[in-house]
Protein backbone atom coordinates (compact mmCIF):
# COMPACT_ATOMS: atom_id res chain seq x y z
CA UNK A 1 0.00 0.00 0.00
CA UNK A 2 1.57 3.21 -1.05
CA UNK A 3 2.02 5.92 1.66
CA UNK A 4 0.47 8.62 1.11
CA UNK A 5 1.74 12.07 2.79
CA UNK A 6 2.25 11.64 6.49
CA UNK A 7 0.22 13.29 9.11
CA UNK A 8 -0.78 17.22 7.81
CA UNK A 9 -0.97 19.78 10.44
CA UNK A 10 -2.86 22.72 9.56
CA UNK A 11 -0.89 26.71 10.00
CA UNK A 12 -3.02 28.56 12.15
CA UNK A 13 -3.00 31.27 10.10
CA UNK A 14 -5.20 29.30 7.88
CA UNK A 15 -8.07 28.60 10.89
CA UNK A 16 -7.70 32.42 11.57
CA UNK A 17 -8.20 33.17 7.57
CA UNK A 18 -11.21 30.53 7.49
CA UNK A 19 -12.48 31.96 10.95
CA UNK A 20 -12.75 35.81 9.59
CA UNK A 21 -14.40 34.90 6.36
CA UNK A 22 -16.74 32.87 7.88
CA UNK A 23 -17.66 35.78 10.52
CA UNK A 24 -17.88 38.40 7.91
CA UNK A 25 -19.82 36.01 5.51
CA UNK A 26 -22.56 35.44 8.59
CA UNK A 27 -22.62 39.57 8.88
CA UNK A 28 -23.41 40.05 5.00
CA UNK A 29 -25.82 37.51 4.58
CA UNK A 30 -27.75 39.04 7.71
CA UNK A 31 -27.63 42.28 6.37
CA UNK A 32 -28.31 41.48 2.40
CA UNK A 33 -31.49 39.39 3.91
CA UNK A 34 -33.00 42.54 5.22
CA UNK A 35 -32.39 44.35 0.87
CA UNK A 36 -35.44 42.99 -0.97
CA UNK A 37 -34.10 41.21 -3.76
CA UNK A 38 -37.30 39.94 -4.62
CA UNK A 39 -36.96 35.98 -5.71
CA UNK A 40 -32.86 36.15 -5.64
CA UNK A 41 -32.99 36.74 -1.66
CA UNK A 42 -33.20 32.88 -1.27
CA UNK A 43 -30.36 32.29 -3.39
CA UNK A 44 -28.04 34.85 -2.27
CA UNK A 45 -28.64 33.31 1.58
CA UNK A 46 -28.27 29.48 0.12
CA UNK A 47 -25.25 30.47 -1.54
CA UNK A 48 -23.14 32.50 1.19
CA UNK A 49 -24.27 28.81 3.29
CA UNK A 50 -23.11 26.68 0.72
CA UNK A 51 -19.58 28.74 0.79
CA UNK A 52 -19.62 28.72 4.42
CA UNK A 53 -20.09 25.09 4.63
CA UNK A 54 -17.37 24.60 1.97
CA UNK A 55 -14.65 26.42 3.93
CA UNK A 56 -15.90 24.20 7.42
CA UNK A 57 -15.49 20.78 5.45
CA UNK A 58 -12.35 21.61 3.76
CA UNK A 59 -10.01 23.49 6.57
CA UNK A 60 -11.97 22.77 9.57
CA UNK A 61 -13.03 19.19 8.72
CA UNK A 62 -9.40 18.45 6.95
CA UNK A 63 -11.29 17.52 4.00
CA UNK A 64 -8.96 19.22 1.60
CA UNK A 65 -5.82 17.37 3.11
CA UNK A 66 -7.61 14.05 3.20
CA UNK A 67 -7.24 10.84 1.23
CA UNK A 68 -9.17 10.62 -2.04
CA UNK A 69 -11.51 7.98 -0.38
CA UNK A 70 -12.63 10.64 2.12
CA UNK A 71 -13.34 13.26 0.23
CA UNK A 72 -15.34 10.74 -2.03
CA UNK A 73 -16.82 9.30 0.81
CA UNK A 74 -18.13 12.87 1.39
CA UNK A 75 -19.22 13.97 -1.58
CA UNK A 76 -21.42 10.86 -1.98
CA UNK A 77 -23.30 11.93 1.76
CA UNK A 78 -24.12 15.21 0.29
CA UNK A 79 -25.01 13.59 -3.43
CA UNK A 80 -27.30 11.89 -1.72
CA UNK A 81 -28.71 14.72 0.23
CA UNK A 82 -29.34 16.26 -3.07
CA UNK A 83 -31.00 13.62 -4.83
CA UNK A 84 -33.61 13.49 -1.28
CA UNK A 85 -34.05 17.23 -1.67
CA UNK A 86 -34.10 17.80 -5.82
CA UNK A 87 -35.95 14.96 -7.01
CA UNK A 88 -38.92 15.18 -4.05
CA UNK A 89 -38.91 19.54 -4.77
CA UNK A 90 -38.57 18.63 -8.52
CA UNK A 91 -42.23 17.51 -8.28
CA UNK A 92 -43.63 19.81 -6.18
CA UNK A 93 -42.24 22.44 -7.90
CA UNK A 94 -43.50 22.01 -10.79
CA UNK A 95 -46.91 20.13 -10.13
CA UNK A 96 -48.94 23.40 -10.55
CA UNK A 97 -47.26 24.36 -14.48
CA UNK A 98 -49.46 21.72 -15.34
CA UNK A 99 -52.96 22.69 -13.74
CA UNK A 100 -53.70 19.48 -13.83
CA UNK A 101 -56.34 18.76 -11.27
CA UNK A 102 -55.54 16.65 -8.16
CA UNK A 103 -52.19 18.91 -7.56
CA UNK B 1 1.10 -12.34 17.86
CA UNK B 2 -1.02 -15.21 17.18
CA UNK B 3 -2.24 -15.94 20.79
CA UNK B 4 -5.16 -13.68 21.63
CA UNK B 5 -3.30 -12.55 25.25
CA UNK B 6 -0.55 -11.12 22.70
CA UNK B 7 -3.38 -7.74 22.13
CA UNK B 8 -3.75 -7.02 25.19
CA UNK B 9 -1.29 -4.58 26.27
CA UNK B 10 -2.07 -3.12 22.89
CA UNK B 11 -5.55 -2.67 23.88
CA UNK B 12 -4.21 -1.08 27.46
CA UNK B 13 -2.17 1.64 24.86
CA UNK B 14 -4.32 2.62 22.64
CA UNK B 15 -1.94 4.88 20.91
CA UNK B 16 -0.33 1.52 20.01
CA UNK B 17 -1.09 0.42 15.95
CA UNK B 18 -3.86 -2.31 16.16
CA UNK B 19 -2.61 -5.60 15.02
CA UNK B 20 -5.54 -5.30 12.16
CA UNK B 21 -4.26 -2.01 10.58
CA UNK B 22 -0.40 -2.28 8.41
CA UNK B 23 0.50 1.20 9.58
CA UNK B 24 -0.46 4.25 11.86
CA UNK B 25 -1.96 6.18 8.88
CA UNK B 26 -4.21 3.46 7.64
CA UNK B 27 -5.36 2.94 11.08
CA UNK B 28 -6.31 6.91 11.54
CA UNK B 29 -7.59 7.08 7.80
CA UNK B 30 -10.24 3.81 8.63
CA UNK B 31 -10.81 6.35 12.10
CA UNK B 32 -11.93 9.36 10.11
CA UNK B 33 -13.87 7.22 7.23
CA UNK B 34 -15.55 5.50 10.27
CA UNK B 35 -16.77 9.07 11.68
CA UNK B 36 -18.04 10.32 8.44
CA UNK B 37 -19.90 7.16 7.69
CA UNK B 38 -21.47 8.12 11.00
CA UNK B 39 -21.71 12.04 9.74
CA UNK B 40 -23.50 10.66 6.43
CA UNK B 41 -26.06 9.20 8.58
CA UNK B 42 -26.49 12.61 10.23
CA UNK B 43 -26.94 14.10 6.63
CA UNK B 44 -29.70 12.40 6.09
CA UNK B 45 -31.03 12.77 9.56
CA UNK B 46 -31.43 16.26 9.28
CA UNK B 47 -32.30 16.08 5.98
CA UNK B 48 -35.85 14.82 6.06
CA UNK B 49 -36.12 17.81 8.12
CA UNK B 50 -34.83 20.08 6.03
CA UNK B 51 -37.16 18.34 3.13
CA UNK B 52 -40.11 18.82 5.37
CA UNK B 53 -38.90 22.87 5.69
CA UNK B 54 -38.79 22.91 1.38
CA UNK B 55 -41.97 20.96 0.81
CA UNK B 56 -43.99 22.88 3.42
CA UNK B 57 -42.53 26.39 2.60
CA UNK B 58 -43.47 25.71 -1.16
CA UNK B 59 -47.08 24.89 -0.08
CA UNK B 60 -47.58 27.43 2.34
CA UNK B 61 -45.24 31.05 1.61
CA UNK B 62 -47.35 33.60 3.06
CA UNK B 63 -47.15 31.55 6.17
CA UNK B 64 -43.76 30.95 6.37
CA UNK B 65 -42.41 34.11 5.08
CA UNK B 66 -44.69 35.83 7.43
CA UNK B 67 -44.25 33.53 10.56
CA UNK B 68 -40.14 33.62 10.31
CA UNK B 69 -40.03 37.53 10.35
CA UNK B 70 -40.94 36.41 14.12
CA UNK B 71 -37.47 35.38 14.35
CA UNK B 72 -35.08 37.56 15.59
CA UNK B 73 -32.51 38.29 12.71
CA UNK B 74 -29.58 39.82 15.09
CA UNK B 75 -30.25 37.39 17.76
CA UNK B 76 -29.29 34.24 15.05
CA UNK B 77 -26.81 36.49 13.58
CA UNK B 78 -24.78 37.07 16.97
CA UNK B 79 -25.39 32.86 17.99
CA UNK B 80 -23.97 32.72 14.49
CA UNK B 81 -21.15 33.97 15.58
CA UNK B 82 -20.88 32.70 18.91
CA UNK B 83 -21.13 29.08 17.24
CA UNK B 84 -18.64 29.81 14.27
CA UNK B 85 -15.92 30.63 17.40
CA UNK B 86 -16.45 27.83 19.04
CA UNK B 87 -15.39 26.01 15.43
CA UNK B 88 -12.17 28.19 15.67
CA UNK B 89 -11.79 27.39 19.10
CA UNK B 90 -12.16 23.00 18.31
CA UNK B 91 -10.36 23.63 15.25
CA UNK B 92 -6.90 25.02 17.19
CA UNK B 93 -8.06 22.00 19.93
CA UNK B 94 -6.98 19.47 17.47
CA UNK B 95 -4.64 21.64 16.11
CA UNK B 96 -2.44 21.66 19.50
CA UNK B 97 -3.13 17.83 20.30
CA UNK B 98 -1.70 16.90 17.02
CA UNK B 99 1.35 19.02 18.39
CA UNK B 100 1.00 17.00 21.94
CA UNK B 101 0.37 20.24 23.41
CA UNK B 102 -1.67 18.90 26.74
CA UNK B 103 -2.60 22.34 28.47
CA UNK B 104 -3.30 24.62 25.45
CA UNK B 105 -5.56 21.31 23.98
CA UNK B 106 -7.43 21.03 27.47
CA UNK B 107 -7.73 24.90 27.78
CA UNK B 108 -9.43 24.90 23.95
CA UNK B 109 -11.75 22.40 24.59
CA UNK B 110 -12.83 24.45 27.40
CA UNK B 111 -13.01 27.53 25.68
CA UNK B 112 -15.29 25.28 23.22
CA UNK B 113 -17.09 23.94 26.06
CA UNK B 114 -17.80 27.71 27.16
CA UNK B 115 -19.11 28.70 23.61
CA UNK B 116 -21.47 25.80 23.01
CA UNK B 117 -22.51 26.86 26.79
CA UNK B 118 -23.29 30.29 25.47
CA UNK B 119 -25.04 29.39 21.93
CA UNK B 120 -27.39 26.91 24.32
CA UNK B 121 -28.19 29.86 26.76
CA UNK B 122 -29.06 32.47 23.99
CA UNK B 123 -31.33 29.51 22.10
CA UNK B 124 -32.98 29.23 25.51
CA UNK B 125 -33.85 32.77 25.97
CA UNK B 126 -35.24 32.90 21.93
CA UNK B 127 -37.51 29.65 23.03
CA UNK B 128 -38.95 31.94 26.08
CA UNK B 129 -39.49 34.86 24.10
CA UNK B 130 -41.45 32.43 21.63
CA UNK B 131 -43.17 31.01 24.67
CA UNK B 132 -44.05 34.18 26.21
CA UNK B 133 -45.01 35.26 22.81
CA UNK B 134 -47.62 32.28 22.27
CA UNK B 135 -45.67 31.53 19.08
CA UNK B 136 -45.45 27.60 20.36
CA UNK B 137 -47.36 25.82 18.38
CA UNK B 138 -50.70 24.12 20.51
CA UNK B 139 -53.88 25.45 22.47
CA UNK B 140 -51.67 28.83 23.09
CA UNK B 141 -50.92 29.28 19.88
CA UNK B 142 -51.30 33.37 18.11
CA UNK B 143 -49.08 34.02 15.77
CA UNK B 144 -49.94 38.09 16.06
CA UNK B 145 -50.22 39.44 12.48
CA UNK B 146 -49.46 36.54 10.53
CA UNK B 147 -50.76 36.00 7.17
CA UNK B 148 -52.39 32.87 6.71
CA UNK B 149 -51.66 32.48 10.28
CA UNK B 150 -53.96 29.13 10.16
CA UNK B 151 -50.50 27.38 8.38
CA UNK B 152 -48.34 29.35 10.90
CA UNK B 153 -47.80 26.72 13.20
CA UNK B 154 -46.32 24.67 10.63
CA UNK B 155 -43.25 27.09 10.46
CA UNK B 156 -43.26 27.29 14.34
CA UNK B 157 -43.47 23.50 14.87
CA UNK B 158 -40.19 22.59 11.55
CA UNK B 159 -38.13 25.82 13.42
CA UNK B 160 -38.81 24.01 16.94
CA UNK B 161 -37.92 20.34 15.46
CA UNK B 162 -34.72 21.54 13.65
CA UNK B 163 -33.28 24.04 16.42
CA UNK B 164 -34.28 21.23 18.99
CA UNK B 165 -32.56 18.42 16.82
CA UNK B 166 -29.37 20.89 16.33
CA UNK B 167 -29.45 21.95 20.11
CA UNK B 168 -29.82 18.03 21.88
CA UNK B 169 -27.03 17.35 19.38
CA UNK B 170 -24.90 20.42 21.03
CA UNK B 171 -26.00 18.98 24.36
CA UNK B 172 -24.56 15.63 23.67
CA UNK B 173 -21.38 17.11 22.37
CA UNK B 174 -21.67 19.33 25.83
CA UNK B 175 -21.10 16.07 27.54
CA UNK B 176 -18.74 14.53 25.43
CA UNK B 177 -16.46 17.89 25.85
CA UNK B 178 -16.49 17.21 29.24
CA UNK B 179 -14.65 13.46 29.70
CA UNK B 180 -12.81 14.77 26.39
CA UNK B 181 -11.19 17.72 28.70
CA UNK B 182 -11.30 15.12 31.47
CA UNK B 183 -8.67 12.72 29.39
CA UNK B 184 -6.84 15.61 27.85
CA UNK B 185 -6.14 17.19 31.02
CA UNK B 186 -4.59 13.71 32.13
CA UNK B 187 -2.44 13.05 29.53
CA UNK B 188 -4.73 10.34 27.47
CA UNK B 189 -3.97 12.42 24.03
CA UNK B 190 -0.75 12.09 22.33
CA UNK B 191 0.26 13.95 18.65
CA UNK B 192 0.95 9.86 18.09
CA UNK B 193 -2.56 8.97 19.10
CA UNK B 194 -5.74 11.92 19.60
CA UNK B 195 -8.42 10.00 16.96
CA UNK B 196 -11.50 10.98 19.70
CA UNK B 197 -10.27 14.64 19.48
CA UNK B 198 -9.98 14.76 15.73
CA UNK B 199 -13.18 13.15 15.74
CA UNK B 200 -15.01 14.81 18.36
CA UNK B 201 -14.16 18.10 16.44
CA UNK B 202 -15.64 16.57 13.08
CA UNK B 203 -18.91 16.20 14.92
CA UNK B 204 -18.75 19.68 16.42
CA UNK B 205 -18.06 21.29 12.75
CA UNK B 206 -20.88 19.06 11.35
CA UNK B 207 -23.24 20.69 13.99
CA UNK B 208 -21.90 24.09 13.03
CA UNK B 209 -22.51 23.19 9.33
CA UNK B 210 -26.33 22.25 9.89
CA UNK B 211 -26.74 25.46 11.51
CA UNK B 212 -25.14 27.80 9.31
CA UNK B 213 -28.02 26.24 6.92
CA UNK B 214 -30.68 26.24 9.41
CA UNK B 215 -29.65 30.27 10.01
CA UNK B 216 -30.68 31.72 6.37
CA UNK B 217 -33.41 29.14 6.12
CA UNK B 218 -35.73 30.19 9.39
CA UNK B 219 -34.13 33.73 9.84
CA UNK B 220 -33.03 35.39 6.70
CA UNK B 221 -34.91 33.87 3.59
CA UNK B 222 -38.21 35.67 4.10
CA UNK B 223 -36.93 38.68 5.59
CA UNK B 224 -37.36 41.82 3.27
CA UNK B 225 -40.43 41.05 2.15
CA UNK B 226 -41.66 41.76 5.83
CA UNK B 227 -44.13 38.78 5.20
CA UNK B 228 -44.85 39.68 2.22
CA UNK B 229 -48.02 41.62 3.21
Amino acid sequence: MEAHSEHHIVPKRVYFLVFFALIALTWVTAIVSTVDLGRWNIFVALAIAIVKASLVILFFMHVKYSTRLTKFIVMCGFFWLMLLLFITMADLWTRSWMGVPGR
Amino acid sequence: MDSPVAVVPEIENPSALQHHFETPEQQKDSATIGMWAFLLTEIMFFGGLFLAYFAYRQAYPLAFASASNKTNLWIGATNTTVLICSSLTMALGVHFAALGKRKLLALFLVLTLLLGGVFLGVKAYEYHDKWVHHEVPGVHFDCEGCVDAQHAPLFFSLYFGMTGLHAAHMVIGVFVLLVLIWQAWHGKFTADWYTPIENFGLYWHFVDIVWIFLFPLLYLIDRSGRGLS
